[in-house]
């Protein structure tokens, strides 16, 4: 047993800590927030530039990571920082999709910044579910809609699933290929996402079925409950200063025992969601994976909640306020419970999984 | 014990019911359905149609041309209302400055003020909060200095809510400020057309512009607008606050978010069933309705109390703690309900965006009122003020 970083994933921490801390703070993301694109073209290439996005691959695909702890690294860093640039479905999911499909040229662009990719997986109806897709294929044309796709209008191709007689498959998709509609919005906590149709659009084949988008799905699992961690280390840090030097009747509202003993409980809860996020990043290649990861997935709902709520509460009116650090951070933990899952669909998922 | 209306209550609720079905228009209780922010418009039409029928004043005595309801006629119209999606009653001048005029205010205040309120020539807002004077709010700094027959008011008041719709602003002034802080506090009346008042927006975390802040720069207001005797503000303020007693615990705002969940998990697909035949969810949704329905009956039970001429205390502040939290849970479980659709930024704020996403559900910003909702465990005294209040009734007999 070692719980500690490696030697170079502690430096990728070191280095994107750092950068963010300097380049990512509440005005500027607010700046790209209200933005029309929604995300940051510098920032992408500079993550790239850093080494960040090829951390997210395996060397055998040009990258110099890719293992669950890169990502959590990288994940817990972006989510510390609020990062809504679409790392998670750019370039993880995307890219993974496309290494598995063996292709190398199209992941050297996704490293290197300069290839942005959509996953339109999640349809109208499908809520949570894999492996409920209507979306159909004739003569590699396919036809339907996908809900909620992010980064769909920025994407270069989109990787789309649909159902080739009775089994579903991946196909790239490319952004200005024929019958395909981009409704585009913002979302809540950043990041635009967009709603897509397809009416006969061409795909290629990429070769990839259910399981394989179930293999990039296990890696957004460890990435979003990493971001989520890191999104919580933010809230209960502001939470924890704002409790110091707050004053009402005379002393810091920190020194009433209500509210420190609830600040005690979050700091309990962090180090349960730590774990958590550890115990994802670890056991994802193991054959008890997606026990693991619903169970992660699962605590990670339910602290989030509670620690966006408990520090939203314990400001008072301030996080109530869009320009406020805190009211951002609590809405990408929040909302990261209606990603990949939910809680309760872990919960469903995690007792199927261990009555097995 | 008996749990049913009386004949008389029960003919009134029909009256309601009757009145809701005709009068409300449809298009302003779709928005309230949907969670859609209201225009000033909207609120004003709906005020008009109230105060046509003499319900827009519906807790002020006759004598100043209100309804006079009692407590339990009250509860009916906000548990119509709510079922209905009316609109709430602006509150500020209704339900707040009124009672304060109506007690503590001039012959002429009444005269003049009183009429305005009703037939919506005025709308007021609260000037109470201020950047360092939250929970604690007797430590409250925006000052006014007499000179001749004006005060001269400097100061920032803080989430003033639609005070960008307003025209006045109830404010607490401090008036001394060598004696103990409650102590010298006035209650002031300032049109904000005056020279030196300034409304800036705050922007909360859904996107919506519903609270502001107001500054006061050497702010001239004419001494008939003090309230009351000077440096017995606060007294009023304790007045205002206490006065308003039934509808805390937002029990009809609870049964109506409780529908809309269930409408949402009806829609929702949840493997192939609809989600609200999904155990988990639907053992959440039980739970919190379970709750709500022991509330709605310990809101009844104050209410009696009040009736009966009793002045409710902690149960005020328990209703207002147990209420929040009722709500705010409801609001978690449409989030829930809705599932990835909840991501969407849907608000009224980026014009056009509903149009843009056909959510299947139809279900609104339900994330963002979710969000929003965490005012209600923070505002009108946080729950943890609330709890300290309680704490202090029953462990040392005195608030």
């Amino acid at each position: 047993m070692d719980f500690n970083l490696t030697e170079e994933r502690q430096m990728l921490q070191d280095t994107l800590r750092r950068y963010l801390r300097e380049q990512y703070g509440t005005a500027r993301r607010n700046e790209i927030l209200a933005s029309d694109t929604g995300f940051s073209a510098d920032i992408w290439t500079e993550l790239a530039d850093l080494g960040i996005l090829g951390a997210l691959f395996a060397e055998d695909h040009g990258g110099f990571g890719g293992a669950g702890f890169d990502i959590a690294v990288v994940f817990e860093e972006l989510g510390r920082a609020g990062v809504v640039e679409p790392v998670l479905d750019s370039a993880l999911m995307g890219g993974r999709l496309l290494a598995a499909a063996g292709k190398t040229d199209l992941v050297e662009l996704v490293i290197g910044g300069s290839l942005h990719l959509a996953v339109a997986h999640g349809e109208p109806d499908s809520r949570y579910d894999l492996d409920h897709v209507n979306t159909t294929v004739s003569d590699n044309k396919l036809t339907g809609r996908k809900a909620v796709v992010m980064n769909a209008e920025a994407a270069d191709h989109l990787i789309v699933s649909a159902k080739n007689g009775g089994s579903i498959a991946l196909y790239l998709v490319d952004k200005g290929a024929q019958g395909l509609d981009i409704q585009g919005y913002p979302l809540l906590a950043g990041g635009r996402a967009a709603e897509v149709t397809l009416d006969n659009t061409p795909g290629a084949p990429l070769g990839l079925t259910l399981a394989d988008y179930e293999a990039a799905n296990r890696l957004a699992l460890i990435a979003q409950c990493a971001e989520a961690l890191g999104a919580m280390e933010t809230a209960t840090a502001l939470t924890k200063d704002y409790l110091m030097t707050r004053k009402q009747f005379g002393r810091p509202i920190g020194t009433f025992q209500a509210l420190a003993h609830r600040m005690s409980d979050l700091l309990i809860e962090l180090e349960q969601a730590r774990s958590a996020v550890i115990n994802a990043a670890g056991y994802a290649d193991g054959k008890d994976a997606d026990l693991h990861l619903s169970a992660s997935k699962n605590l990670i709902g339910r602290i989030g909640r509670l620690v966006a709520e408990e520090a939203i509460q314990m400001h008072g009116g301030i996080a109530m306020t869009q320009e406020y650090e805190l009211a951002h951070i609590a809405k990408r933990i929040v909302m990261a419970d209606h990603r990949f899952g939910d809680t309760d669909y872990h919960l469903e998922r995690f007792i199927a999984l261990s009555a097995a | 014990m008996d749990l049913s209306y009386s004949p008389d209550e029960l003919a009134f609720q029909a009256e309601v019911r009757a009145f809701l079905a005709g009068e409300l228009p449809q298009d302003i209780a779709e928005k309230v359905r949907l969670d859609t922010d209201l225009t000033k418009d909207d609120m004003e039409r709906w005020h008009a149609i109230l105060n046509n029928r003499g319900w827009l004043a519906q807790n002020w005595p006759k004598a100043f041309c209100g309804a006079e309801w009692s407590a339990v006629q009250r509860h009916i119209y906000d548990t119509e209302a709510a079922d209905a999606n009316a609109p709430r009653i602006v509150p500020f001048g209704l339900s707040m400055l009124g009672p304060v005029l109506q007690k503590f205010g001039s012959k002429e205040q009444q005269d003049h003020w009183l009429p305005r309120i009703l037939d919506g020539t005025d709308w007021w807002c609260q000037g109470y909060s201020e950047p360092g004077a939250g929970s604690d709010l007797a430590s409250l700094k925006t000052k006014a200095v007499r000179d001749g027959d004006h005060y001269i008011v400097n100061g920032q008041k803080t989430w003033t809510t639609l005070g960008q719709f307003a025209n006045m602003i109830f404010c607490l002034v401090r008036t001394d400020p060598d004696v103990k802080q409650q102590e010298g506090i006035s209650f002031l009346l300032i049109d904000m057309d005056t020279p030196g008042v300034e409304v800036r927006p705050i922007i909360l975390l859904d996107g919506c512009h519903e609270v502001n802040e107001v500054w006061f720069t050497d702010v001239r207001v004419p001494v008939e607008n003090l309230v009351g005797e000077e440096n017995k503000g606060w007294t009023y303020a304790k007045y205002l606050l206490t006065h308003e007693r039934t509808g805390l615990g937002g029990v009809g705002f609870s049964q109506a978010g409780l529908k809309t969940v269930k409408r949402i998990a009806r829609a929702a697909n949840h493997n192939g069933k609809p989600l609200i035949e999904n155990p988990h969810f639907a053992a959440r949704v039980a739970q919190v309705e379970i709750d709500l329905r022991a509330m709605a009956t310990t809101n009844l039970r104050i209410i009696s109390q009040a009736a009966a001429g009793e002045a409710p205390g902690l149960e005020a502040s328990m209703l207002k703690v147990k209420g929040s939290i009722i709500r705010q849970e409801i609001n978690d479980l449409a989030r829930r309900a809705v599932g990835p659709y909840a991501m969407p930024f849907a608000s009224e704020a980026v014009e056009g965006a509903n149009d843009r996403i056909p959510d299947p559900l139809d279900a609104g910003p339900v994330a963002g009122q979710y969000f929003n909702n965490r005012k209600l465990s923070i505002f009108g005294g946080s729950n943890e003020i609330q709890r300290g209040i309680i704490a202090k009734v029953t462990m040392s007999g005195g608030a």
